[in-house]
């Protein structure tokens, strides 16, 4: 029978079939940290419940922490408290802890491929949905909830119905200034924020085939933002060349046995998906959101759509413009910009500090600008030196912040104001996301270099020399 | 963690007709720093239900006292977004029991059938007569019978079914969840971890 990539690793991991209800899924592998975690141990404690498997388990705090000076005690209390109830629940219970100050210490989703704790076929959860993002070794990965989280250290395992099964193919070059993040962003405007609801995605194409582990891990990560559970892309080349040596990846005889497997991920040609798109590379522009949706979503020299032009809720669509300030018909170019946000496991890996510094390279950060800069890990933040990029930033005018979520969510003290504008690498746009009040343009690294030194909406393409 | 069976709810229901109504406004990040699950009702829709200073917004339906009930009747595509529990604990803690919508995000869904709030997904025609009577009548009650998996408009009696998988089905009408299944089959899963090929 022929299968698709996403049934090969699906049904290897069941461990039964309920009548009339979910299958019980095997996890391989586990991502905790503080801020979905804590309820989840505690109900283990009630139960007097054990973790079944510590050793597939990992715990990272970077939700709430801090970006600054994170030598020192964490200043918020209920911050810091999480970050104590992580530290002491991954003790008592035997698992690796990588707390603040922790060399391996970042965003769950970027440490978590940099270690190696990320391998293609393997069922991978964390309580936070942008798990997906390590779909891009062709493992399924999902975000899941507290419960869940519970579920999976007590017994390793999770209860899903299968999804069905969706591909998304994009043939054709990419043109001039156009990034991973503005594939995914074209992807979410065509099909919305629940588009892709009840799905699990593969990608699949030639442009998919040329990109980098760390595009990969962008366009999977923004799967859950047209609705998806996720989305993957089947292990190539490049993803066994990422792979290899990594701290966890299996060594030696393992390896040769790993390897051996991780050729057969792939979708078999006359596999069937419930549900199917194709769209041509070459027409997708570098994107920006004017709405407060990642679907709301535009090519950069467009304008923003009519309410006659959108499909559903015109409402929604009025209510979402008034909070961003805008107006239908309007061209998002030349609008000022008071922040820009770089960083986020969507965009807080080395290429995007790469995209990012080539634009600023030899130009001023806007004087009105106020730019954060946060590397995903430690391991990114060394690159960015060692590469001399920092040199680079510096010159430009900024500074670079310590690893974590920050404007992402925007849990610690790295809130955009209320009424602000701030062009952000992350992946949502919801109302008050990046701080009560705050209005978020997501863009890629690229766009977001050109309003940081320009000020203003504008194209990256105009800067690229 | 328990919570309350459910078997048949009779009850007005609060109307929050928005589409995409996302688990940032069901209960923002801030409000995520606890170590208990204690108190998030009160922070539901924060900021849609209060002002920068804490006083509430009269323009917000929750802050409306002509509506009330234990069903919360939302826009298509409710609960999108991040995978926080903490959303559906809001909502249960709050005390709604139920969620009406013609479109459910999937993570919200699921994480709402594990701790006790039954998502109940009908057909967008009947989700518009439903706002439309509660708007012209807020006392009017609906009618979601779990055991026959039907919700009646009761001032008219219209009603539809809606899905729902006989194990979480047996669930919510028993106040189990997932976990009390999984750890009596744990012998199997060790059995199935110890073959697994890599
Ligand atoms: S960067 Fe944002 S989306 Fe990614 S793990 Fe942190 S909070 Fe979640």
């Amino acid at each position: 029978m022929s299968n698709t990539l996403f049934d090969k690793v699906w049904d290897s991991h069941v461990v039964r079939k309920i009548e009339g209800g979910p299958d019980v899924l095997f996890i391989d592998r586990h991502m905790v940290h503080e801020v979905t975690s804590p309820v989840a141990f505690l109900g283990l404690k009630n139960r007097g419940l054990k973790v079944l498997y510590p050793e597939r388990t990992f715990a990272t705090a970077d939700h709430n922490t801090p970006t600054i000076n994170q030598h020192l005690p964490v200043a918020d209390p209920l911050s810091a408290n999480q970050l104590k109830a992580l530290e002491s629940n991954s003790k008592e219970h035997g698992i690796s802890y990588w707390g603040l100050g922790h060399q391996k210490n970042g965003i769950v989703h970027v440490v978590g491929p940099e270690y190696g704790i990320t391998q293609p076929g393997a069922t991978i959860v964390c309580g936070d949905s942008h798990t997906s993002t390590h779909g891009a070794f062709g493992a399924i990965a999902f975000g899941i909830g507290t419960s869940e989280v519970e579920m999976v250290l007590t017994t390793q395992c999770i209860m899903q119905p299968k999804p069905m099964k969706m591909r998304i193919n994009i043939n054709g070059k990419l043109g001039k200034g156009v990034t991973p993040k503005d594939v995914a962003l074209y992807i979410i405007s065509k099909l919305s924020t629940s588009g892709a609801t009840g799905y699990f995605v593969e990608y699949a194409g030639e442009v998919f085939e040329n990109m980098s582990m760390e595009g990969r891990m962008t366009v999977c990560n923004l799967s859950i933002e047209m609705g998806a559970r996720g989305g993957m892309i089947a292990p190539d080349e490049t993803t066994i060349n990422y792979v290899k040596d990594r701290e966890f990846s299996p060594k030696g005889e393992a390896w040769d046995k790993a390897l051996a497997y991780y050729k057969t991920l792939k979708t078999d040609v006359d596999a069937v998906f419930d549900k199917e798109y194709t769209f041509d590379g070459s027409t997708i522009e570098p994107m920006i959101t004017y709405g407060t949706n990642p679907g709301m979503g535009m090519g950069i020299s467009n304008a923003i759509p009519k309410v006659e032009e959108v499909e559903g809720g015109v409402a929604s669509f009025a209510k979402s413009l008034n909070y961003m300030g805008f107006r239908e018909g309007e061209a998002m170019m030349g609008k000022k910009v008071d922040y820009v946000f770089i960083g986020s496991c969507t965009n807080g890996r080395i290429e995007d500090f790469r995209a990012f510094a080539s634009i600023v390279k030899g130009r001023k950060k806007a004087d009105h600008v106020t730019a954060w800069l946060v590397p995903g890990s430690h391991i990114v933040e060394k690159q960015i030196r060692d590469e001399g990029l920092l040199d680079i930033l510096k010159e430009a005018g900024f500074t670079l912040r310590q690893p974590g979520c920050s404007a992402c969510l925007a849990m610690n003290d790295d809130k955009i104001p209320a009424g602000k504008y701030a062009v952000s690498t992350s992946n949502r746009n919801f109302e008050g996301r990046q701080g009560p009040g705050s209005r978020t343009m997501l863009a890629s690294p690229l766009v977001a270099a050109a309003a940081a030194v320009t000020g203003f909406v504008t194209d990256p393409r105009t800067l690229i020399q | 963690m328990a919570y309350d069976k459910f078997n048949i709810l009779r009850s007005s229901a609060v109307p929050l007709s928005i589409e995409n109504v996302d688990t940032d406004q069901i209960i923002p990040a801030r409000f995520l720093k606890a170590t208990e699950r204690v108190g998030f009702g009160d922070d539901l829709f924060r900021d849609w239900r209060y002002n920068p200073d804490n006083s509430p917004k009269a323009e917000f339906i929750l802050n409306n006292p002509l509506y009330s009930g234990k069903i919360l009747v939302g826009g298509k595509n409710f609960g999108s977004g991040s995978s926080r529990e903490h959303a559906a604990w809001a909502i249960y803690d709050y005390g709604f029991r139920c969620v009406v919508s013609s479109f459910f995000a999937d993570i919200f869904k699921g994480n709402c059938l594990n701790i006790g709030v039954l998502p109940v997904q009908i057909s967008p025609d009947f989700a518009d007569k439903i706002f439309r009577a509660i708007e012209t009548d807020p006392k009017t009650e609906l009618e979601v019978n779990l055991p026959n998996q039907t919700i009646t408009l009761l001032s008219t009696g219209e009603h539809e079914s809606f899905d729902i998988s006989s194990y979480k089905k047996s669930n919510m009408m028993n106040g189990f969840d997932d976990i009390d299944y999984l750890v009596n089959i744990k012998p199997e899963i060790q059995e199935f971890a110890s073959n697994l090929p890599i």
